[in-house]
């Protein structure tokens, strides 16, 4: 009796929140499902044929590939900027503990700032004529326009890092927190120097804590599409014209089969990705 | 020697990181003119690069302004604020709750919707998009802030967030508390809402910020230009009006760096939560 009873009062718990999960979330998406096999004139049943649109699709072949190289580039470039800030904080420790708190607050004001309020900032900086030429002309460098062209991939990297970095550190030092202080005396005890103590004994101890990184940089990656949007619109140059670009102008074109089947293939891939992750993580 | 030596290399990414939040504060209180005159290569095409300094001449004309001259500004803050609220007492009415049930109580069906929980909060906007707007379309809430609100407030980053904290809660406490004649309801309440309380308001703090910057959401779903919220409207705001637009970023910031200020350790607990514990 008493454990019926706790059963129905787990549900009575959750099902408020799950049935609006289910009606926003599961049910529609399994209608978007349906709708990627079908037409979007008349609705009738075209197989795989608006897949092979999307997979065939110019703009969305080369968006995906930006995509990509952003993310190949981005989330290993972050890791390493923060792992050195949280090492860095780290080495400061015992007498320069206030300094370092400080510091970490100080890493952290980016994920604070709401993006459409930071992108006036890195349009002026990053313009033509902007800050960062300006400082670079006393140097006698000449720049160009950082949005335009290749250099665009770049300023995207730098403004993810910017923004994610200190999110980032704060769970490197969280990971460093949580191996024991007993490990490292003995590996001292063992006359291990630092840098062997610190790939040899810290790195695989905190292993779970790396997959978790990549995990939630990847999470934070796709939110770069903010930044993009507002600094250079529907259209950006060719190098930064992402998959969520792509998306947003089928729906401005209401290419609604083409999202469906886009959406699918996305949920899977991001599927196959936390898949894989988590099989790392768990080995 | 050394340590001094990491402690100022460490500060050249701790001035990178404030820059931006130093430009708005310091460009807030620059007049209209002088900004121009900073900026004019970039808004007038002249030859040279933008320079940026302290104003000369401080000043408060653009807050001024804001305030009396700009209702549309006014609008939009308050359509951000409305968004963040209702979502916010989305999460707390059904998330909180969503989050103990998973932690503390064993059902059939439990690791199925756990799962679901992780692999929503890990899905990009796209993958949900047009699932989103059908079902909201078909509800006629297509172009209402209820469109936003709505599905944000059954996201599942928040609840799994606090689902985290709660887990830490020994359950020998509910067995105690069930011997002395405490409902479970009263359990919730008496024990999970106070020893919870810290993870809660991190998770909250986390989802205000994220609401504070919202933008493929109102974007996707929003049309009407007054219902929309500061995320779209600043971008529009014409750079011949640069002490303006420096302003209004700011003080649309404001909300987010005010709490960010007050709840500092809360963030940085709800942070390592989501990643580190257990």
């Amino acid at each position: 009796m008493n454990n019926m009873k706790k059963k129905y009062t787990g549900y009575f718990f959750i099902l408020p929140a799950f049935t609006g999960v289910m009606i926003f979330y599961i049910l529609p998406f399994l209608d978007v499902i349906r709708r990627s096999f079908v037409s979007v004139y008349g609705g009738g049943f075209v197989g795989v044929g608006n897949y092979t649109a999307v997979l065939t699709n110019g703009a969305f072949l080369k968006a995906a590939g930006n995509t990509a190289r952003f993310t190949l580039l981005g989330i290993p470039f972050l890791m390493a900027v923060s792992l050195l800030l949280a090492l860095g904080l780290v080495g400061l420790g015992g007498k320069k503990r206030q300094a370092a708190a400080l510091l970490k607050s100080t890493f952290l004001v980016p994920m604070a700032l709401p993006a459409a309020s930071v992108v006036l900032f890195f349009r002026l900086f990053f313009h033509g004529k902007g800050f960062l030429n300006a400082v670079l002309s006393w140097f006698g460098f000449s720049g160009t326009d950082w949005m335009s062209g290749k250099s665009a991939l770049f300023v995207l990297i730098f403004c993810y890092i910017w923004k994610n970095a200190g999110y980032t550190t704060v769970l490197w030092m969280a990971g460093f927190a949580g191996v024991p202080e007993s490990v490292y005396e003995a590996a001292r005890v063992d006359g291990a120097g630092a840098w062997n103590t610190f790939w040899h004994i810290t790195i695989p101890m905190i292993r779970p804590v790396i997959f978790l990184i990549a995990m939630i940089s990847l999470l934070n990656s796709f939110q770069i599409y903010r930044e993009v949007w507002l600094l250079a619109g529907n259209y950006p140059a060719e190098p930064i014209y992402l998959v969520q670009h792509v998306f947003h102008n089928w729906f401005l074109s209401l290419s609604m089969d083409k999202i469906a089947a886009g959406a699918v293939l996305l949920c899977i891939l991001v599927a196959i990705i936390i898949g894989l992750l988590q099989r790392i993580w768990e080995r | 020697m050394r340590k001094k030596l990491l402690l100022c290399s460490l500060c050249i990414p701790a001035a990178a990181a404030v820059l931006p939040l130093i430009f708005l504060i310091a460009g807030s209180v620059t007049g209209n003119v002088e900004i121009r005159e900073y900026l004019s290569p970039i808004i007038f095409g002249g030859d040279g690069y933008a320079v940026w300094h302290f104003p000369l001449y401080p000043t408060l004309r653009n807050f001024v302004e804001l305030l009396l001259d700009s209702p549309e500004f006014f609008q939009m803050f308050w359509n951000t604020q409305k968004i963040t609220v209702g979502i916010l007492a989305g999460q707390i009415l059904f998330g909180i709750p969503a989050a103990w049930g998973l932690a503390c109580y064993e059902f059939s069906g439990k690791k199925m919707i756990y799962r679901i929980y992780i692999v929503l909060m890990m899905m990009p906007f796209q993958v949900t998009m047009l699932s989103e707007y059908l079902q909201l379309k078909g509800l006629s809430l297509l172009d209402t802030h209820w469109a936003v609100i709505l599905p944000g407030m059954f996201a599942t980053f928040t609840p799994f967030l606090i689902y985290r904290f709660f887990c830490d809660i020994p359950k020998a406490l509910f067995e105690a508390a069930r011997m002395d004649g405490a409902g479970e309801i009263r359990i919730f309440f008496t024990i999970g809402l106070p020893i919870g309380s810290s993870g809660i308001i991190a998770a909250l703090l986390l989802e205000f910020l994220t609401c504070q910057s919202m933008l493929e959401e109102p974007l996707t779903f929003i049309e009407t230009k007054s219902r929309f919220p500061l995320s779209l409207y600043l971008p529009q705001i014409d750079l011949t009006q640069a002490g303006f637009a420096v302003c209004a970023s700011f003080v649309a910031a404001l909300p987010a760096v005010m709490l960010f200020l007050m709840g500092q350790d809360y963030l940085e607990q709800g942070i390592v939560a989501a990643g580190v514990k257990s």
